[in-house]
């Protein structure tokens, strides 16, 4: 018989990366069989429903839930009390005597510590205050934060403009301004390309693939997935371009972006030919280069040698063209999902997604069906009330075992992106759910990694646990995707 | 190439950026881990429910302007003693009708101490014969009530305000404003903290007969007198303009001194003014009050600007008014001040929050100045490491340092001075008060001195009423 544990803090904000972690510790302990530590949102007391917790009646998002499960009573404190010891530890220090309390908000922290950048990762129906408050304060906006309307986007761009400050966002996932790498980003070598990004992974894995070249980047300035989108407009690449077109340690550009609105880019294209310097495009879409081939053509460009792009391939794979059921693609990067859909597209025709090429190829609410699917678990619809899946995995790692159980999956595509601000050790998780999904079944799995021998977590590290798993291994997402594709062949 | 030529203010090209981070701590530790300067904001949801009014009034293009003037206004404000007049040749206050502090109220909603100097009110002005004819009068509307804010005048603790009352005129050169606050009768059982009993009327004839002419006789002869300038110089003597006053009460006498000895009164009653006044540590808070209503007043009525220009509770309610939404009052039940007693007073005898002394607060000095005067704790409860935070913390929902106010332990940074709306919504953080206690039965009188806050729904209240005025 087991012993349960609630209780509700009011007021006890922390933020939900943080309680991820402290959940994991307080689950880690000893007796303890279930334990949540979370902000008590929608979604939160529903898992917390789920897990046979009763949340107390009133505990809403302000408020922090603490609750444990374990096999006696002396495990429960124990559990309590871990989850103490780690909340404090995460608690910013109190003043001593005389001390300045921490600031508090985004403009005062700007302040206090002089700050050019502000990286802002609240959730997102508190983001628009906290972007506004720092254009407010004269400092440029690294806007992480996803789920901000696009009215709001319109309306902070135009004040940043107008403070000739520049909005990276939001739902920004990576930039990098004069060698500081902000949100995830990758660690690659300084040179002279200069790179606007309305895509995170996107960007990533060009920075990723230009280093492998050897070349690296002046800076990365992101903009916001939507920037090249009618509504948007190009707001924040045009400040962007003219930027870097100033700068002078960058000499030429490359704007990456999730498809884009046909006027827009045409537009921009004609703001950038006045630039006085080459500006290339790597804009997906149908019937356009992906991310690989368009970074070929910037290197071709500029006099520099396409090397051969790092790969592991397993063996005892499946022959060419032998496999008969559908190409399963999950990934966390929308961009390398868009990548790899738009490729795939090509010889498969319709991919279901929640991302989808046409309306009409939308996944329901369960995400599932029989034939092609790509799915981009860091979309906006899947990341509400929860970390990104480059930070909390967990639906992406349920999926992996659903499709491993599915007769109807082929072959499984999957992307992992390394560098700071993602999991310290991504590898080692995902090779244990590789080797599950291969239990007992012939699957085929392909992994595209986004990512450098910079990184902390190391390229090569991490494809060699990855292949021992077996698991195919490419730095590129259209190789990787290539690879994922000749198991299927005719067959599809 | 110069600095303004450069796009986004020279981002590109600075050596190594530094960062402000808000919500998640993972990349703070990623920029550390890059030797990245870094400063993370100890960031905390908003009050609940208020995401929208604070999108839509921080997105107000007026808004940065107007707090800036409303700001620059408030501080630039002068304050000088000027004249000392009864309330019905200064306010011109009709016979029946008596001020009183905070938002407006009604007999039935009102606490003991303001029914009680409600009563000593009409006593004074010969309304009624005695206590309970004065309260029937008083409960059958006989007479009518108003806040001594919207006549330009502030009232301590009941803040009752009666046609013969003298009361001291500050004018601000500036922005040719005045503003008005009643003599301070002293401690213990007095009006103001809703005292009747005959003392207490007595001495409100003697300060009308007798001291009320030797003050005008004083200021006329020999003033005006700063006293923004004696504010400024007692937050350096260890006051905080709020509970504590000794220091400014001994300034402004050494001003008022040689105009009362000269005055055209009899020795005697020369002699009982000055040993009045100078027995008195909260003699000065009568002067230290008008002089933030001008500051506030100066700031009142910008368009835009989310600016605090009133902090007033009259008992039962707390109310607030802000500069962009004109006269409004958005209030809230008042809280019951925490700190230490008289005698055997205890918290059970202590009446929610009163007065209009809470405009020193929105005026940035009293709880906000409270590191100048760590002394204060002895007398408000909490410890001097408290009083530090408390003004520290401050900054955190005003728009500036005063530029005259100082506090010489945090290296004489100016005071934090206009509380912004926006800023309290977002952080949660209240504004801290000091205050005088008042019992909760009429005729008590003072039981104690704390520590307050206001309500919290004060706050989101203004924003909305802020949010559809964008």
């Amino acid at each position: 018989m087991s012993t349960t544990h609630v209780d509700l803090r009011r007021g006890a904000y922390h933020d939900s990366v943080t309680l991820l972690q402290v959940s994991r510790t307080v689950a880690d302990v000893d007796g303890v069989e279930a334990a949540q530590v979370a902000m008590a949102t929608e979604l939160n007391v529903e898992v917390l429903t789920g897990m046979g917790f009763d949340v107390p009646e009133g505990a809403g998002p302000n408020d922090l839930v603490v609750a444990v499960r374990a096999a006696d009573e002396d495990a429960v404190a124990a559990g309590v009390a871990a989850a103490e010891a780690a909340l404090s530890a995460k608690s910013a220090p109190s003043g001593g005597f005389g001390d300045a309390p921490a600031p508090r908000t985004t403009a005062a922290a700007i302040r206090a510590g002089g700050a050019e950048i502000a990286l802002i990762s609240v959730p997102g129906r508190y983001a628009t205050t906290e972007a506004l408050d720092a254009i407010g304060a004269g400092a440029s906006v690294m806007l992480f934060s996803d789920n901000v309307s696009v009215e709001d986007e319109v309306m902070l761009k135009d004040a940043a403009a107008r403070a000739d400050v520049l909005v990276m966002g939001p739902d920004c996932g990576t930039a990098s301004v004069g060698g500081v790498a902000l949100g995830f980003a990758n660690v690659v070598s300084s040179g002279p390309i200069g790179m606007v990004a309305a895509s995170g992974t996107g960007a990533q894995q060009l920075m990723c693939l230009l280093d492998a070249a050897g070349l690296g980047i002046s800076h990365c300035l992101g903009v916001g997935g939507r920037d090249l989108k009618t509504a948007v407009g190009g707001r924040s690449t045009r400040q962007a371009l003219a930027a870097l077109a100033a700068d002078p340690a960058t000499t030429s550009i490359v704007v990456v972006s999730k498809p884009p609105d046909e006027e827009v880019l045409a537009d921009l294209e004609s703001y950038a030919a006045g630039l006085g310097l080459p500006v290339r495009w790597a804009t997906l879409g149908a019937g356009r280069p992906d991310l690989t081939t368009a970074l070929e053509a910037v290197l071709e460009a500029e006099g520099h040698d396409v090397p051969e792009w790092p790969k592991w391939v397993a063996d005892g794979d499946p022959a060419p063209g032998s496999v008969t059921g559908s190409l399963r693609g999950l990934f966390c990067g929308g961009t390398l999902a868009d990548d790899a859909m738009l490729l795939a597209a090509e010889s498969l025709g319709d991919i279901r997604s929640n991302i989808p090429l046409r309306d009409d190829l939308a996944l329901g609410s369960d995400l599932k069906h029989d034939g092609h699917v790509v799915i981009d678990f860091g979309d906006d619809g899947l990341t509400q009330g929860r970390a990104h899946p480059m930070i909390d995995p967990t639906l992406r790692m349920e999926r992996i075992a659903a499709e491993a159980a599915d007769p109807s999956c082929g072959v499984l595509l999957l992307d992992l992106v390394l560098g700071y601000g993602a999991h310290q050790d991504p590898a080692g998780e995902l090779a244990e759910a590789i080797r599950d999904a291969k239990q007992g079944r012939e699957l085929p799995v392909v992994v595209s990694v986004t990512g450098t021998e910079g990184d902390p977590q190391g390229l090569t590290r991490t494809a060699e646990t990855l292949a021992a798993a077996g698991a195919s291994v490419f730095l590129s997402n259209r190789d990787a995707t290539r690879h994922a594709l000749t198991f299927l062949g005719s067959a599809s | 190439m110069t600095e303004t030529a450069q796009p986004l203010h020279g981002l590109l090209s600075a050596e190594s950026p530094s960062v402000a981070t808000s919500g998640v701590q993972l990349f703070a530790d990623a920029l550390r881990g890059q030797a990245v300067s870094v400063t993370e904001s100890d960031w905390q949801p908003p009050m609940e429910g208020t995401e929208a009014d604070l999108a839509k009034v921080m997105a107000d293009a007026r808004r940065a302007e107007a707090n800036a003037t409303a700001y620059a206004r408030m501080t630039a404000s002068t304050a000088e003693l000027c004249d000392v007049k009864q309330a019905k040749d200064a306010l011109g206050l009709e016979r029946g009708t008596f001020l009183h502090a905070g938002p407006p109220i009604d007999w039935e909603r009102a606490s003991g101490p303001l029914r009680g100097a409600f009563i000593g009110a009409v006593l004074f002005e010969g309304l009624a014969d005695n206590a309970e004819e004065a309260e029937k009068a008083l409960a059958a509307g006989t007479f009518t009530f108003e806040p001594c804010h919207h006549r330009d005048a502030v009232g301590p603790m009941a803040g009752v305000v009666s046609p013969s009352m003298w009361m001291y005129g500050l004018r601000d050169e500036v922005h040719d404003a005045w503003s008005w606050c009643s003599l301070n009768e002293g401690l213990g059982k007095v009006l103001r903290y809703g005292a009747y009993g005959p003392e207490v009327v007595d001495r409100l004839h003697w300060m009308t007969d007798v001291l009320g002419p030797i003050l005008q006789q004083s200021v006329r002869s020999t003033g005006p007198f700063d006293i923004k300038s004696i504010l400024a110089q007692m937050l350096q003597m260890g006051d905080e303009g709020h509970n504590r006053n000794r220091a400014g009460s001994l300034m402004l006498l050494r001003e008022l001194l040689p105009g009362m000895i000269t005055a055209d009164a009899s020795s005697t009653d020369i002699a009982e003014a000055v040993r009045f006044s100078g027995a008195n540590e909260h003699f000065f808070l009568n002067l230290g009050m008008p002089a933030c209503k001008l500051a506030t007043m100066a700031a009142h009525g910008i368009p835009g600007s989310s600016l605090v220009t009133t902090m007033a509770r009259n008992g039962t309610d707390f109310g607030i008014r802000v500069s962009g939404t004109g006269d409004e009052w958005f209030t809230g039940p008042a809280n019951t001040p925490e700190g230490l007693f008289l005698g055997d007073y205890g918290p059970d005898d202590a009446n929610p929050d009163i007065g209009d002394s809470a405009i020193t607060e929105t005026g940035g000095i009293g709880g906000f100045a409270m590191a100048a005067a760590p002394a204060i704790v002895k007398f408000v409860g909490g410890d001097v490491a408290f009083a530090l935070r408390a003004t520290q913390t401050m900054y955190e929902i005003t728009l500036g340092e005063h530029p005259m106010f100082q506090v010489p332990i945090l290296d004489f940074r100016g005071t934090p001075t206009g509380i912004d709306v926006v800023s309290v919504v977002r952080t949660g953080i209240l504004p801290q008060i000091n205050t005088g206690m008042a019992g909760r039965v009429a005729g008590t009188g003072q039981v104690g001195a704390g520590l307050v806050t206001p309500p919290a729904e004060c706050f989101p209240a203004a924003l909305a009423a802020l949010a559809t005025r964008t």
